[in-house]
């Protein structure tokens, strides 16, 4: 294979005593969609942003097309315009009109004119389907309706990598099927995806690949059908079982190994 | 305390809520009328009515009350208001600052100028800068040191207010800038300070208003004829007419500008609240 389009190696973070990701080593080739699922405090969202470096690694290299992101002499702003970021809580700039949104940052960071970004936006709204909402401020939108726009957001850039964490966790359950539609579309179009997620109808559907994470490692990573149908270790068993059917849970303790859970 | 008949209704003893609730707003009522006939019994009425509302004195002010005084009123507070706001925006940066050192001297610029009576960094600048540099001349004239004086004043308050409303714009706003490839300067600048700006608009309004009143103490600077503002204005008047109007009507213009300027400062705030839901 050609070389990885996301390459994570030995990558170790802490916040102070918390350690939260112990040795990760992760490759996404070009194209490929991988979906990450785990539970709450196991470090999904940590390892998501430290590919780019929204969080410092402690330890270990990130790779993303070829550029690594940890050496201290990148130019880490240049290399986040090649990562789309879509963010649970959506991240909208509130006092910006929907287009405005696509616009600003086009103009800001890319510096282009005043016309082409107009047209990227409108381009974009459009394959997200929401063209009719393009000078309506993102306060009057649905939560799904918002996380299209910071998709297309994202997508405006021109990003060659788009990470997801948890982009329908915040929706109303009606909400969720457009934007996993989106995402979906975006998968077939050929777009290198990591989608932090527990919607597992997705990710049996639409990835290449499925990464249990657990504790801070990763402990299975395999095809849809390997980790999800036939999981090889019992953690995985044990979570995929609570998560299908939430109402077989038992009360038990935390585990010994997770210091304070996640949200 | 007896237990007897366990469904009945606790008994309604003494007054009720309603009767008691009426009965406390009669009282004040009362106090208020008495108040208001006493008032209007002991004061002097031909007496005041002379000291101020001398109707030929006050129109002898015009226009130059509006053209002249309320003028340089507005012109030193607005001077005053933009140094301020240029320099509070430096300093809420430095308070926010990665760098220790900015940090302090925000710190301490803002503890200083918070701790001192306004009046005392008008001598300051009118009395003790020259004396200490002669020769130095601050541009603009008076203009240029009431823009100082008020400026330095009004910037510690308005970096705390500045910072306080940056540090209220959520943190994911930040992340986002960044995540499409914003430096954090330029992501300060396009992404966060509009949002701050937004949220702190009725605090840094007020601070307008109070800019308003402080422009007062160009007083103790030493102004010409032609800088004099409403305070002085009316001051002067008032010892050469040896009549009380002159303050009136100055007071008046203050209010002229001050009630409206609250007004707007209550509607944002109730905008802000239902934008809040
Ligand atoms: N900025 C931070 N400072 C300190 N601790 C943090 C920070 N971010 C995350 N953590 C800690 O790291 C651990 C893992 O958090 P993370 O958000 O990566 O988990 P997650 O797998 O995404 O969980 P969830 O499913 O709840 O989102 C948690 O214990 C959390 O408290
Ligand atoms: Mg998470």
């Amino acid at each position: 294979m050609s070389r990885p389009e996301i390459d994570v190696r030995g990558l170790y973070k802490s916040f102070g005593q918390n350690r939260v990701l112990r040795g990760i080593d992760l490759e996404i080739g070009r194209g490929e969609v991988v979906c990450v699922i785990g539970p709450s405090g196991s470090g999904k969202s940590t390892l998501l942003r430290c590919v780019n470096l929204l969080e410092e690694p402690t330890e270990g290299r990130v790779f993303v097309g070829g550029t690594e992101l940890t050496d201290p002499d990148v130019d880490i702003d240049a290399a986040r315009r090649r990562i789309g970021m879509v963010f649970q809580q959506f991240n909208l700039f509130p006092h910006l009109t929907v287009t405005e949104n696509l616009t600003l940052p086009q103009r800001r960071v890319l510096r282009r004119g005043k016309a082409r970004a107009a047209k990227v936006a409108a381009e974009n709204l459009a394959r997200v389907g929401l063209s009719e909402k393009a000078d309506a401020y993102p306060s009057s939108l649905s939560g799904g309706q918002q996380q299209r726009v910071a998709i297309a957001r994202a997508l405006a850039m021109g990003p060659e990598v788009m990470l997801f964490d948890e982009p329908t966790s915040a929706l109303d359950p009606e909400l969720v099927g457009d934007v996993l539609a989106v995402m979906r579309m975006l998968a077939d179009e050929g777009m290198t995806m990591m989608v932090v997620t527990h919607e597992m109808t997705f990710a049996r559907e639409v990835a290449d690949r499925v990464v249990f994470m657990d504790g801070g490692v990763i402990v299975e990573d395999g095809t849809p059908d390997r980790v999800i149908k036939a999981p090889r270790h019992e953690r995985t068993r044990h979570f995929l079982s609570r998560l299908l059917d939430p109402a077989m849970a038992d009360v038990e303790e935390e585990t010994s190994d997770q210091v304070g859970g996640g949200t | 305390m007896t237990d007897t008949g366990l469904d009945a209704p606790p008994r309604r003893k003494g007054l009720t809520r309603r009767r008691k609730r009426g009965l406390s707003r009669g009282a004040q009522y009362t106090v208020f009328v008495a108040a208001v006939i006493a008032l209007a019994v002991t004061a002097d009425w031909g007496r005041l009515g002379n000291q101020f509302a001398q109707t030929d004195i006050a129109r002898r002010m015009f226009p130059d009350v509006i053209t002249l005084a309320l003028k340089n009123t507005v012109l030193f507070t607005v001077s005053g208001f933009v140094v301020g706001l240029a320099l509070g925006m430096v300093i809420a940066l430095m308070r926010l600052s990665s760098v220790g050192p900015y940090r302090w001297l925000a710190g301490i610029y803002i503890e200083i100028f918070r701790g001192l009576p306004a009046l005392l960094i008008f001598i300051f600048i009118g009395v003790a800068v020259p004396l200490a540099f002669p020769g130095t001349e601050i541009v603009g004239g008076t203009y240029g040191k009431v823009a100082l004086a008020l400026g330095l004043v009004a910037a510690a308050y308005m970096a705390e207010t500045i910072r306080a409303g940056i540090q209220a714009v959520p943190r994911g706003q930040m992340e986002a800038a960044r995540s499409l490839g914003f430096s954090p300067a330029r992501a300060m600048a396009s992404v966060i300070v509009p949002q701050a700006f937004r949220i702190i608009l009725p605090p840094l309004t007020n601070e307008l208003v109070l800019l308003f009143k402080d422009s007062s103490l160009v007083l103790f600077l030493g102004v010409t004829l032609e800088e004099r503002e409403l305070s002085k204005y009316g001051r002067d008047l008032a010892s050469q007419t040896a009549n009380s109007t002159p303050i009136l009507v100055a007071g008046l213009c203050y209010l002229l500008i001050t009630i409206p300027l609250g007004f707007v400062v209550r509607r944002m705030e109730a905008k802000a609240q239902e934008a809040v839901r």
